[in-house]
């Protein structure tokens, strides 16, 4: 999140599209309610009517996959009814910088498109610069290859009459939206966007994200109170583990992992983002000094100067390599890996195409799985078709503490880290994962040790591994780390600020560098003062960045450091103090002036993005349908789907489009009494009680044509897979009307697996497709096409146990 | 007397946010102060924070003497939560208290069709003995370009969001050492 839960209520319009925050992240919503009761309006734009929907001034339906559509036709009226915040387009986003001349957009696709490759060379996508190498401007916004005039023409065919035959939303719903919406553009108002996996989790993903922040950008909501664009995650720690990064890309603190093409630390350093233009901060600058820090943190005394303070132990992956999920249970399906863990994971049923999953697990010689309770992953092998005589692999079960069993932080949405405390022991031989895993690499270590012919043992043999008090693990120690040292004084740094690409400071995560001080433990901090009355709560907790509440907050001010918005000042500069008061802000530099640092300070370019020169599909989102989608042709072009998304082929990878085997759109998602895939959900007795089984979501009219009445016994199938669930026919459901055709949308949660309760049902993961977004390779989990039919025979009376 | 929203909750015994006294018409005072001595009298209070969603809501997990969970509920002096949770939220303590919680270490042998229970020792040691063999046999040094990679291509990983931050800086520390590139979680799905 750019902002946090508690901001929602500073808005005077929230919308609330890709996501459910009334049943997914129910806490929250009282923050929604908390505007509306100050007047705010409330919006929801989704493929169904929620708990959320009725809470809504205004509910809109769209059909599963077409956000671009529907987004694309905002920034059109916001365009042509001239909605936008002019001064913050012109200054603090790159509306006025002129692309390169060779950039053009035809049909669907953008310049420098390679079939073969299905992807862009993205060269004839650049800004301009000028001799000095600064960004050529037009700060008229009239020149006609300006971001400004080319956004306009890009999106001048994105028609109320287009945008409505592909999404299926009436045009006077459309219009309702853009108009209340496109208001928060006026200086003084606030707009924020709420979304959730509903907007990652298809092949246009990314794209459907920056849709929004364009929009937030044209409107002037980035980088205030009341506004940004905000990401409503669904585990509790999932933003701690992208920050630590536990994903193939990025090393902790979204530095880059290391590439072949890499070698040393000086060619690693070739990576930091560099600008000349003097009036740009540039943070990225700092990499050096960041990545020699985590080094030190990794190796401690052995990474030297002299050895590029170990960089050549850090793996690193071929230049092209893409290793991320998808392409992870592929290659084990392939037989790659002869080992695995899954901890504190479920991939038998968290993975697009589970089935896929489960038959790949029975390819390795090991598998580790440390879990609360026992899941389909650790129990895969006695699973539904799997004959355990036939599957050789080891399989370690690990039973680990719950939450309240171990201390640590955790950092939420809105970027919050927040310290939790032990209240009781793990039950039996269970163990934290901390101890675990540091139990672990001793065992490890000791055997790199004693082996003197082991091969390259120095990573693991010169790893700093050193966490514990009076033979304890002490996450405390961890914490410290991560916070970083001043290695000549022995001290705990006071943030990143303090860190030096030399060797003498040590920090394992620049963005938490400041978390854990020597003033103390600030996630822990529980004190309640609210200076800004804006609910920043500056001493609860701590948030990364240095504990900036709202990012980008430099955005909020005008030229001369006042806030834009006088009912919400989140930032004022003091002249006479020569200080900033309110929110910690985006750099302590004087205001932007004519002459001071830009607001972006994240951006080589000082400013935010409209045109979005490196993502892998287009420098601007356009609409392609899903990969299986019930139209022969997209409306928008003759592109039918994302041209830069991988295509995943043979054996379990089967996909049906406009196939009328599978007619129906599909989408998963969750309800409010069951989390992810359901291991810390399914064995509690208050919770499975409340929602104890899989069902399908079906309009009235849907269970009509398909002779399927509400609590009957249904089968979902797709070409990969099956489910029996049970059939909920509900108006919450509508058909839509596609370009004249009618087109049904069906919805199963995907909380439920075979092993608990018997009942219950399996995986809706079973369904989904191998495929995945060309940025993030995300599953497209929220529309895929199905088929659902009634199960006439009576169900086997094993089956009915309890 | 100066009685702050908790004070009030604490000495109602009323946790439904907006129920007053008032609206319940007559006095409950002494009934609910009762029921709630009796389920948390002497109970240490441990703050936490629920580990479903990302909003953050604050916890006060209850235990007794012996140090067993015996009630979990809202915080109310959460700024973010204000003492609320959601379902899920609400039911935490049947995490703690479960029969159904793993327990023991289990091994399942290859081709075999049943765990068997084994002690820390002996699964650590064979899982590090495991991670030796496998990572040595598949370990890069130069890829297919002659370029020096140091990497673990027989190793994968999953997981996981549902830790604390410092075990997953712990993690992905150990997972590089170990070589690894194929380091995925929640994150990516």
């Amino acid at each position: 999140m750019t902002n946090h839960y508690i901001d929602f209520r500073n808005a005077d319009v929230i919308l609330n599209m890709g996501g459910n925050v009334a049943e997914n992240h129910p806490v929250s919503f009282k923050w929604v309610q908390a505007a509306k009761d100050k007047g705010a309006i409330f919006i929801h734009v989704d493929p169904r009517y929620t708990r959320t929907s009725t809470k809504a001034d205004i509910f809109v339906r769209l059909r599963s996959g077409t956000d671009i559509a529907f987004l694309g036709g905002m920034i059109k009226y916001i365009l042509d009814n001239k909605l936008y915040d002019e001064f913050y387009v012109k200054n603090y986003t790159n509306a006025s910088f002129i692309v390169n001349p060779k950039y053009s957009f035809d049909d669907g696709l953008f310049s420098g498109y390679n079939p073969q490759k299905r992807s862009y060379d993205k060269s004839t996508w650049a800004l301009e610069k000028d001799e000095k190498g600064i960004p050529k401007q037009d700060l008229t916004l009239q020149n006609e290859r300006c971001v400004f005039q080319l956004l306009k023409k890009h999106y001048s065919r994105y028609t109320l009459e287009k945008v409505t035959a592909i999404t299926g939303t009436p045009q006077a719903d459309l219009e309702k939206v853009y108009k209340t919406y496109g208001s928060t553009g006026a200086p003084g108002k606030a707009g924020t966007e709420l979304y959730a996996m509903g907007w990652t989790q298809h092949t246009v993903g990314v794209q459907n994200i920056r849709a929004m922040a364009m929009i937030q950008l044209l409107l002037g909501n980035m980088g205030i109170a009341g506004g940004g664009v905000n990401a409503l995650r669904g585990e509790s720690n999932v933003q701690g583990s992208t920050d630590h990064a536990l994903l193939f890309h990025i090393i902790p603190a979204y530095m880059p992992t290391p590439r072949a093409k890499w070698a040393t630390l000086a060619d690693y350093n070739k990576t930091t983002p560099s600008t000349k233009d003097p009036r740009s901060a540039n943070w990225w600058k700092n990499r050096p000094k960041y990545i020699v820090s985590l080094l030190k943190s990794m190796y401690g005394d052995k990474a030297t100067k002299e050895n590029d303070f170990g960089y050549s132990w850090m793996p690193k992956l071929d230049d092209t390599q893409n290793a991320s999920w998808l392409m992870l249970f592929d290659e084990m399906y392939k037989g790659t890996f002869t080992g695995f863990f899954a901890w504190g994971m479920n991939p038998a049923c968290s993975s697009a195409n589970a089935g896929k999953v489960r038959q790949a697990m029975a390819k390795l010689d090991w598998m580790v799985n440390v879990n609360v309770f026992d899941s389909e992953t650790g129990s895969f092998w006695k699973g539904p078709g799997m004959n355990p005589k036939k599957i050789k692999t080891e399989v370690f079960q690990l039973p680990c503490a719950a939450f309240m069993e171990k201390e640590g932080s955790i950092t939420n949405s809105g970027r919050w880290s927040q310290w939790r405390y032990k209240a009781a022991n793990p039950p039996g031989d269970a163990k934290p994962d901390g101890d675990i895993m540091y139990e672990l690499f001793k065992k490890v270590q000791a055997l790199y040790k004693k082996d003197k012919k082991a091969v390259f043992p120095d990573p693991i043999l010169n790893l700093k591994w050193d966490y514990e008090t009076k033979g304890h693990f002490d996450i405390h120690k961890v914490a410290k780390e991560i916070n970083g040292y001043d290695l000549t004084t022995g001290k705990l740094v006071a943030n990143f600020t303090k860190l030096k690409d030399d060797g003498t400071t040590s920090c394992g995560n620049w963005l938490f560098s400041g978390s854990y001080t020597e003033a103390g433990n600030m996630a822990a901090r529980r004190k309640k003062t609210d200076p800004t009355g804006l609910g920043l709560y500056p001493e609860w907790a701590w948030t990364w960045p240095v504990n900036r509440r709202i990012i980008y907050n430099r955005a909020s001010v005008d030229l001369d450091g006042n806030p834009r918005d006088p009912k919400r000042p989140l930032l004022k500069w003091d002249a006479a103090n020569k200080k900033w008061v309110g929110d910690v802000p985006d750099g302590g530099w004087p205001p932007m002036g004519t002459n001071g640092f830009y607001p972006f300070i994240m951006k080589p370019d000082g400013v935010a993005h409209i045109f979005g020169p490196g993502l892998a599909d287009g420098p601007f989102p356009e609409h392609y349908e899903p990969l299986e989608c019930p139209i022969e042709k997209n409306i928008m072009s003759n592109q039918r789907i994302n041209p830069a998304i991988k295509i995943f082929k043979g054996g379990p990878d089967t996909f049906a489009t406009c196939d009328p085997r599978y007619p129906f759109v599909c989408s998963t998602y969750r309800v409010t009494e069951h989390w992810q895939t359901g291991v810390l959900t399914r064995w509690l007795p208050w919770l499975i009680e409340a929602e104890p089984q899989l069902f399908c979501e079906m309009s009235v009219e849907l269970a009509k044509l398909k002779g399927i009445e509400n609590g009957s016994r249904v089968l979902v199938e797709t070409s990969r897979g099956k489910v029996e669930a049970v059939a909920i026919v509900t108006p919450r459901l509508k058909p839509f009307n596609i370009a004249g055709q009618t087109i049904h949308q069906i919805g199963v949660p995907w909380h439920f697996g075979w092993l608990h309760p018997k009942d219950g049902g399996d995986s809706a993961n079973l369904l989904t497709p191998t495929v995945g977004d060309p940025n993030t390779m995300i599953p497209e989990s929220k529309a895929f096409m199905a088929n659902v039919t009634k199960i006439t025979k009576k169900p086997a009376k094993k089956a009915r146990k309890g | 007397m100066n009685v702050t929203r908790r004070d009030f909750m604490k000495i109602s015994g009323i946790t439904v946010a907006g129920a007053t006294l008032s609206q319940l018409g007559f006095d409950l005072t002494p009934v609910h102060a009762y029921a709630t001595e009796l389920r948390i009298k002497g109970a240490k209070e441990n703050l936490s924070i629920c580990c479903y969603c990302s909003v953050g809501c604050g916890i006060i997990v209850h235990t007794d003497s012996k140090g067993k969970v015996i009630n979990a509920e809202g915080d109310p002096d959460h700024p973010i939560s204000e003492g609320a949770l959601c379902a899920k939220g609400a039911s935490s303590y049947q995490i703690a208290v479960n029969e159904n919680r793993l327990q023991k270490i289990r091994y399942r042998a290859p081709n075999s069709d049943k765990w068997k229970e084994v002690s820390w020792e002996w699964a650590l040691d064979k899982i590090a003995a495991n991670i030796k063999k496998s990572r040595d046999k598949s370990f890069m040094a130069k890829n297919k370009d002659g370029k020096v990679v140091n990497r673990t291509n027989g190793i994968a990983s999953v997981g996981s969001a549902a830790m604390d931050n410092e075990e997953c800086w712990l993690y992905q520390k150990l997972l590089r050492s170990l070589g690894l590139v194929y380091i995925e979680h929640q994150a990516r799905i």
